[in-house]
């Protein structure tokens, strides 16, 4: 666990080490730490060789999907006489995440290779890293470290001396939650409303001011200069048993548990040892409940099935859940899971962009129903409702918000069934978990 | 047409070939299917975001939006299967959720998309159960109201007036359920082309404060015919209820106005209804039968040659019979400003605020600011667009007669006048400022004894002594198509309803 406490001795640091160390945050300090190690080397480099090693690394995207980032920085055609733009996503609005907010405020030059190695990858010139609006303190830190970064020469004109440019930006969003989804927050960049583009076509074809565009989260970007530094294998050895998932990750902890915060530990690390030695278990008297273990918009899942999880992409999916973004939500035996899943779903109404019918008029349908329930006036057909709604909602709008709302809220209900039936037939809220 | 490739695919069964490029929902309107779509419009860019339009593609596990999908060769599209069919009923479910269902009292009811997709495709219930959202309508300046509660949000007017219009003026305000079209501040819907945007809102939520509450979208009829207001002759619909036009909305011609109409001429149709009509022949202002009326003015012209003043909104029939019964001469175009719509390739409202100028040009008459001053003994005024002319020079004139819709003022007491139709009340051609000749049909009858302008005048050549054996407009265009070089060759069929250009008229438009 990262600052303002030591390493769990079962963590793998790597992002993570220098969490807590003020002296990590200058460009002497994290030169000391052995930063900017890459960079020199990789401007040299061939960008294809570049994107090789990382497709051999396995790394994936840590925003959310976990798309192979190697091969999509290969979408990007090196040479074809366009701009290309790489950006950085640190908007990080995903409820329950808060790692790449760390990175960014005690290793930003981390980040800051890593995006130049990755603009070099692709091609890219130009670097736009678009955090959150609300992230004051990172956005000062950051700016503060790009300043040095560009005075000492690592960025810029001639960046290291490799006679190569790497120009590179800090965007502040205006606080919306979408634009954490690619193409809004290309929009949001343009100066644009931050409203998701319809896809086709792809950002590597076409995507901030209409050039090739790469979107990377800032964790992928912050893994890359270390697998450089030692190699596609060890990165590759990072991993307990799935080759898919490798490496080491992130997971934000929040909710009812005794030691809430950022862990940093192996692809394929257990749940159950994850949730009851590194971080505690729960409050002192408490159970946990139930789940959510990527970011708010993946299904929730009881603490029966989390026992069993291998904590990767694949292993999670293996329970009807996602990795995401590795936003752990944890609910205690004290929670209500429909007054949970009712302000969860309120958060969609409210960040909605309001373009495609499903996701503006569904979210907030769905928050009312939900509402309604949670005060005490629903009905056994509003659960029905719930269902055919969510269905409406997923897989038919320009992106995923809408099927975000409908995937925790299902997956709920399913699963704490009996909590919402007592809350309809007016009995008091039955906490167990039920199915 | 050289090395365009196309592309064969499938749609509901049907073999189509279209070119590369072509969106599945525009290649299934050449399969005959029309997939239901809101926020879809062929003049504005795609926005892909009422999904409405889903359909499914085999071999695609996800639904397609068929606004924004391109065909590919071999695809097979399904419109009518129960995914596509679940997924549009969902969609309309959730726009009607919020929606005050108020069509009795709504200007859309009867033209309204959603009325007819929700008939179409819909729920004949709705789930929802909780309190609708209100937000009250506001005047967005113009000609435009914006009725809030009723809007889809398919951002159709947001495009219109950004992309087409060139004046950023809307946008849409707020994010989820409580987004709604807002206006940008110090702006207002007074572009000369903004009242479009009602014409392009699918449902009833841009509605024409001229047009509010007036007329039920069922009990009109309507009418291809060309607006009169300027010499761009866009296409119009004249659209009549109890014989008086009650609105004009464009009729969509790619080569002419594509799906617009300007604020002016779809607003200034009052005149065609007025009252005040000359209804009778009248001789030295007496009353007169037609033969009466018409047997004196063609002893005038025998008498000698006449100094003939057109009207430039008079047909190309009314314009070439007053050429033979009298010989050419000059007319006057009233000006005004020009508006062009700067998303359309010349399109604009033109400084010519007459239909047919050109038409009278390439008959040989002459343009000039006061027809009337070098007025003789024998004068001939033809159409009604020298009313408010300096009219002193008739003073010396023996003979003054007026083929007109209204009685002109300081005519001499002894004129000889000739009611005629306007043009919503005849049939006819005018000829554009790029030589488009258009033709315009009949809307409403002919007020008192009035005649159309062409038999008025067919009349007036017979009794000068001229051909006049004419029984019907197409009979008049028929014989100009034959004398005037500029119409050789054409015929009502060959115009048909999306005009024909003029021979030696070399831009199109």
């Amino acid at each position: 666990m990262g600052y303002p406490y030591k390493s769990h001795p079962r963590e793998t640091p790597i992002l993570s080490k220098y969490f807590g160390d003020p002296e990590a945050r200058t460009l002497e300090g994290w030169q000391a730490r052995g930063g900017y190690r890459a960079l020199p080397q990789a401007l040299d480099t061939d960008p294809v060789a570049i994107q090789n090693i990382v497709k051999e690394s396995g790394l994936r995207g840590r925003g959310g999907a976990g798309f192979p980032c190697g091969l999509k920085w290969s979408f990007m055609k090196i040479g074809d006489g366009k701009p290309h733009y790489l950006c950085c996503n640190a908007d990080e609005s995903e409820p329950g995440t808060f790692k790449d907010r760390e990175i960014m405020r005690w290793t930003p030059h981390a980040l800051i290779e890593g995006c130049a190695i990755a603009a070099h990858a692709i091609g890219a010139e130009t670097c736009y890293i678009y955090i959150r609006g609300e992230f004051t303190e990172p956005i000062a830190i950051m700016e503060q470290a790009l300043a040095e970064a560009r005075a000492a020469g690592m960025i810029g004109a001639n960046a290291c001396g490799s006679g190569k440019t790497i120009n590179m930006w800090v965007h502040r969003g205006a606080g919306a939650y979408i634009c954490g989804e690619e193409t809004a927050l290309m929009n949001s960049i343009e100066g644009r409303r931050g409203n998701p583009r319809i896809k086709p076509p792809f950002p590597a074809v076409s995507g901030v001011f209409g050039m090739p565009t790469t979107v990377n989260n800032v964790e992928t970007l912050t893994a890359v200069p270390h697998i450089l530094n030692n190699g596609a294998e060890w990165y590759k050895a990072m991993c307990l048993g799935n080759p898919k998932s490798t490496g080491s990750k992130l997971f934000s902890v929040c909710g009812n548990v005794a030691r809430p915060g950022n862990y940093e530990v192996v692809m394929g690390f257990s749940f159950k040892e994850f949730l009851y030695d590194l971080c505690g278990g729960p409050p002192p008297g408490r159970k946990f409940k139930a789940i959510i273990p990527g970011g708010s918009s993946v299904p929730v899942i009881t603490i029966e099935e989390a026992e069993q999880v291998k904590m990767d992409y694949e292993g999670f999916m293996e329970f009807g859940t996602m990795l995401g973004s590795g936003g752990v939500i944890i609910f205690d035996d004290a929670q209500s899971m429909p007054k949970q899943l009712a302000r969860l779903a309120r958060f969609y109404a409210h960040e909605s962009c309001a373009q495609c019918t499903q996701c503006r008029e569904g979210t907030a349908w769905m928050t009312k129903i939900l509402e309604r329930i949670v005060a005490g006036h629903g009905t056994f057909e509003d659960l029905d409702t719930i269902f055919e709604l969510t269905e409406n909602m997923t897989g038919k709008t320009i992106c995923v918000l809408s099927d975000s709302c409908g995937a925790p809220v299902t997956s709920g209900i399913t699963r704490f069934r009996g909590e919402f039936e007592a809350l309809i037939t007016g009995r008091r809220s039955s906490t167990v978990a039920v199915g | 047409m050289s090395d365009q490739k196309f592309v064969n695919l499938t749609i509901e069964g049907r073999q189509v070939s279209v070119p590369e490029g072509t969106t599945i929902l525009e290649a299934a309107k050449t399969a005959g299917v029309l997939i239901p779509h809101y926020c879809y419009h062929s003049g504005l860019k795609i926005a892909g975001v009422c999904r409405m339009c889903l359909v499914e593609v085999e071999k695609q596990p996800k639904l397609a939006p068929s606004c924004a999908t391109t065909v590919a060769e071999g695809q097979v599209v399904n419109v009518y299967t129960q995914k596509a069919l679940d997924a549009r009923k969902g969609v309309l479910e959730l726009l009607l959720i919020n929606h005050p269902l108020d069509c009795p009292i709504c200007d859309q009811a009867g033209e309204c998309e959603l009325q007819d997709y929700t008939f179409q495709e819909g729920r004949a219930d709705s789930r929802y159960r909780e309190p609708k959202r209100f937000n009250p309508a506001e005047d967005f300046g113009g000609d435009v109201l914006y009725v809030t509660n009723r809007c889809i949000l398919c951002t159709r007017c947001v495009r219109y007036m950004g992309d087409v219009a060139g004046d950023r003026a809307l946008c849409v305000e707020e994010r989820g359920d409580r987004a709604h079209i807002g206006i940008a501040p110090d702006h207002d819907l007074s572009h000369p082309w903004a009242a479009n945007v009602v014409d392009l809102c699918p449902v009833g939520a841009l509605v024409s404060k001229d047009f509010l509450n007036k007329a039920r979208a069922w009990e009109l009829d309507r009418t291809a015919s060309v607006c009169p207001n300027c010499s761009q002759g866009c296409n119009i619909t004249l659209e009549t209820r109890d014989e008086a036009v009650v609105r004009m909305k464009p009729r969509s011609n790619d080569a002419v106005n594509h799906f617009y109409l300007c604020d002016e001429g779809r607003l200034n149709y009052q005149w065609i209804n007025r009252d005040d009509r000359l209804e009778t022949p009248m001789v030295t202002g007496k009353p007169a039968s037609w033969d009466a009326a018409l047997a004196a003015a063609g002893a005038a012209l025998k008498g000698g040659s006449a100094h003939v003043v057109a009207g430039a909104s008079l047909s190309n029939e009314a314009l070439w019979l007053l050429k033979q019964a009298a010989g050419v001469g000059k007319f006057r175009v009233a000006k005004g400003g020009e508006a062009p719509l700067p998303g359309v390739k010349d399109l604009a409202l033109r400084a010519d605020r007459a239909a047919n100028a050109t038409g009278a040009e390439l008959m040989g008459f002459s343009r000039a600011d006061n027809p009337l001053a070098t007025a003789g003994k024998i004068v001939l005024i033809a159409g009604d667009d020298c009313t408010d002319l300096d009219t002193s020079a008739l003073a010396g004139a023996s003979t003054v007669i007026a083929i007109c819709t209204v009685i002109p003022k300081g005519l001499p007491a002894n004129s000889i006048l000739l009611p005629i139709a306007n043009f919503a009340e005849e049939e006819g051609t005018f000829t554009n400022l790029r030589g488009r000749v258009q033709r315009f049909l009949q809307a409403r009858p002919a007020q008192g004894l009035a005649r159309p302008s062409w038999m008025a005048l067919a009349g007036l050549a017979a009794a000068a002594g001229k051909n006049g054996a004419f029984l019907s407009a197409e009979a008049v265009f028929i014989a100009m198509a034959k004398t005037e070089s500029a119409f050789n060759g054409m015929s009502y069929d060959s115009v048909g309803l999306k005009g024909q250009m003029a021979a030696g008229a070399g831009v199109t438009a």
